[in-house]
């Protein structure tokens, strides 16, 4: 062995586990701070020791912040199976025209559908909010569902399309032959394929539909509103008492977070497909 | 075989129809809606404002000429500023960050999966979540400020989303001159570059387009007035804070786009220059960061566009009534919601929308037309 170019390697492996270890302790900070404040009793919360771990552990806030969160953890359960599911189907067909059938003038609508997915919805909130009213949904959990559906629509088409593009053609083509139409060709050919599709474009849009905050404080109502403007009231409060805003943040969190260590591959394939558009 | 093919492609626009019908009235019809709105003065009269079939009159651009020049809207000027300062800020932390860690990552440590699901988790979190979180920890008396304590040194004394401060302040007046300075700037590094890859012509004629651009700029600044009064806008400190939280939830993403990047890179150019004698240093700055530069780009664009719309995150941490650490995204809503004055609300969009637009429609040309010659 070459004891002279393994000591520099040493020094530079030193230094890349020093920079790792700052890197976690600066990610895993706000999450240790989250559950030290959580498990305190409300009168042990002082701003002195808030980095200290509790001196008695308390599970009340948990079972307080539950109590108060559960119909709005059910409002965001409820609205994001639902948009995503319809989402997601929705955006398969559309992907599989898109990718298997192309007409002219496909590519120009395809980008018209696009451009969808970019825009800040503040530029659409005041009609979209007149529009709701309207047709009476305004309040309700299923304005924000329709609300979501379609402004998923963009996400879920380009996803599935990129997805059957990898299909090759002349799978396409011998169905054909074979005299299978439009939709028996997706429904045995294209369809038992997606599985990888549907699990990308499903993860992706119940991130995004669970953690979106615009539509929801806008449409909803107290008796309709998803846990992300729960939880805004509740930490923007005065006076407030922070170990129930930190309880409820957990709560807020676990359901992506554990889509997130559950489906972390994909989620990671999710969210490359969602960036590199096109 | 032709006839079934051409019946197919119908079934195809068929089945599209529906989306492209809800997209056409939720986004193209909702957005001339909104710039309609923004054209007139619904809620200037507030027994009109909420009224279900309200009548309003047609006032051409004079929401937009107040929000740029009008003595109320100073709140406004100083959000667009913010959120400019946000955007470059946000964009570079998450930049540096994420390549830096996708680096790390790329030399193998030990247990590099359980590194890489640590700095990317956050960004699986709603951005409310976040912000309540980071508000606490960024009490001004608490948190991050008493971290100094644990090894013996004073508490810290900066007040993270209170602070009344404001650096780099620069006349609103000079606004107009500063812009055109900027660009014939990019204009100018344009020209240059130009002239490196050997196009003389086309420097020479971005070089004189730069020009022009800087003698209108010193003419500008004499000639137009915005406002009859100096009013200063610079980068409010307040927003420190937020600038890292919103690195905290983006730089894993960031670091995810690099690391797709690098392990794209095939194994034999790294081998290639390690025998060459290149370094670890050499390795990254000549060979493998040049490759991964068009990542930056992309990555830049998604950022830009995430923080020219950023809205909950600020909600969540400072409260949506706090004027130092505004947004256009957040000042839209409560213009909107809680002012009742529709018509400002959507000028304000429709700006919103213009700065996204300029961000994201040169990049979905690009993108679009670089498949289609794939």
């Amino acid at each position: 062995m070459k004891a002279g170019r393994r000591k520099p390697r040493w020094g530079l492996r030193l230094a890349l586990y020093v920079l790792l270890v700052l890197a976690v302790s600066f990610f895993l900070m706000p999450v240790y701070m989250m559950l030290v404040t959580a498990f305190k009793e409300p009168r042990a919360i002082n701003l002195d020791t808030a980095w200290q771990l509790p001196q008695v552990w308390n599970w009340l806030s948990f079972a307080e912040a539950w109590r108060a969160f559960r119909p709005k953890l059910l409002n965001s359960l409820i609205l994001t199976v639902s948009a995503s599911a319809i989402s997601a189907v929705v955006g398969s067909l559309n992907g599989y025209a898109l990718a298997k059938w192309p007409f002219p003038g496909s590519r120009a609508l395809f980008s018209f559908m696009l451009f969808g997915m970019f825009i800040p919805y503040q530029a659409i909130l005041i009609p979209l909010f007149q529009f709701v009213k309207a047709i009476g949904l305004y309040g309700s959990i299923w304005g924000l569902v329709l609300v979501h559906t379609v402004y998923g629509l963009p996400i879920t088409t380009l996803i599935f399309r990129n997805t059957y593009v990898e299909i090759p053609s002349e799978i396409v083509e011998s169905m054909c032959i074979d005299g299978a139409g439009f939709f028996g060709i997706y429904r045995f050919g294209v369809f038992p394929l997606s599985l990888p599709g549907f699990v990308v474009v499903i993860i992706w849009q119940f991130t995004q539909i669970w953690n979106e905050f615009l539509f929801a404080v806008s449409l909803s109502n107290p008796a309709s509103q998803p846990i992300t403007v729960a939880l805004a009231q509740l930490a923007g409060g005065e006076a407030v008492k922070w170990n129930l805003p930190m309880a409820g943040a957990l709560l807020a969190a676990l359901p992506t977070l554990l889509v997130y260590v559950v489906f972390g591959r994909y989620f990671v394939r999710g969210l490359l497909a969602g960036s590199v558009k096109g | 075989m032709r006839w079934r093919k051409k019946r197919n492609e119908l079934t195809s626009f068929l089945v599209l129809l529906p989306s492209l019908v809800l997209i056409a009235i939720f986004v193209y019809y909702f957005i001339a809606r909104t710039v309609a709105a923004s054209l007139s003065d619904w809620g200037r009269d507030p027994s009109q404002a909420l009224a279900l079939n309200p009548e309003t009159h047609f006032i051409g651009l004079d929401n937009y000429r107040e929000l740029f020049t009008g003595v109320i809207d100073v709140r406004f000027r100083q959000d667009l500023v913010s959120t400019l300062f946000f955007t470059a800020f946000f964009i570079a932390g998450c930049l540096l960050l994420g390549l830096l860690l996708a680096v790390a990552i790329d030399h193998r440590p030990r247990a590099e999966g359980l590194f890489r699901g640590v700095f990317l988790f956050p960004f699986s979190l709603s951005f409310v979540v976040t912000g309540t979180i980071w508000r606490w920890l960024l009490q001004p008396r608490g948190g991050v400020n008493r971290l100094p304590t644990m090894v013996g040194l004073p508490p810290g004394e900066f007040a993270w989303l209170t602070s009344r401060d404001q650096v780099w302040r620069f006349e609103w007046n000079h606004l107009p001159a500063i812009v055109l300075v900027l660009a014939a700037l990019v204009l100018l590094l344009m020209a240059l570059s130009a002239y490196r890859a050997r196009r003389g012509r086309r420097a020479v004629a971005l070089a004189a387009v730069a020009a022009g651009l800087l003698a209108g700029a010193l003419g500008a600044a004499r000639g137009l007035v915005l406002l009859p009064f100096p009013e200063l806008h610079g980068f409010n400190l307040a927003f420190v804070g937020i600038v890292v939280a919103a690195v905290w939830q983006m730089a894993g993403y960031t670091m995810a786009l690099y690391l797709a990047g690098l392990t794209g890179i095939p194994i034999e150019l790294r081998e290639a220059a390690i025998v060459d004698g290149a370094n670890d240093w050499q390795l990254y700055t000549r060979i493998m960061l040049p490759l991964v530069a068009p990542i930056t780009l992309s990555a830049m664009i998604i950022l830009g566009h995430i923080s020219l719309k950023i809205f909950d995150l600020v909600f969540a941490m400072a409260g949506p009534d706090n004027a130092y650490t505004d947004v256009p995204a957040l000042l839209m809503f409560i213009t909107t919601f809680r002012g009742n004055q529709f018509a400002k609300g959507a000028s304000i969009g429709v700006i919103l929308l213009l700065l996204v637009a300029l961000v994201i429609l040169p990049y979905l040309r690009s993108q679009l037309r670089r498949r289609g010659r794939a």
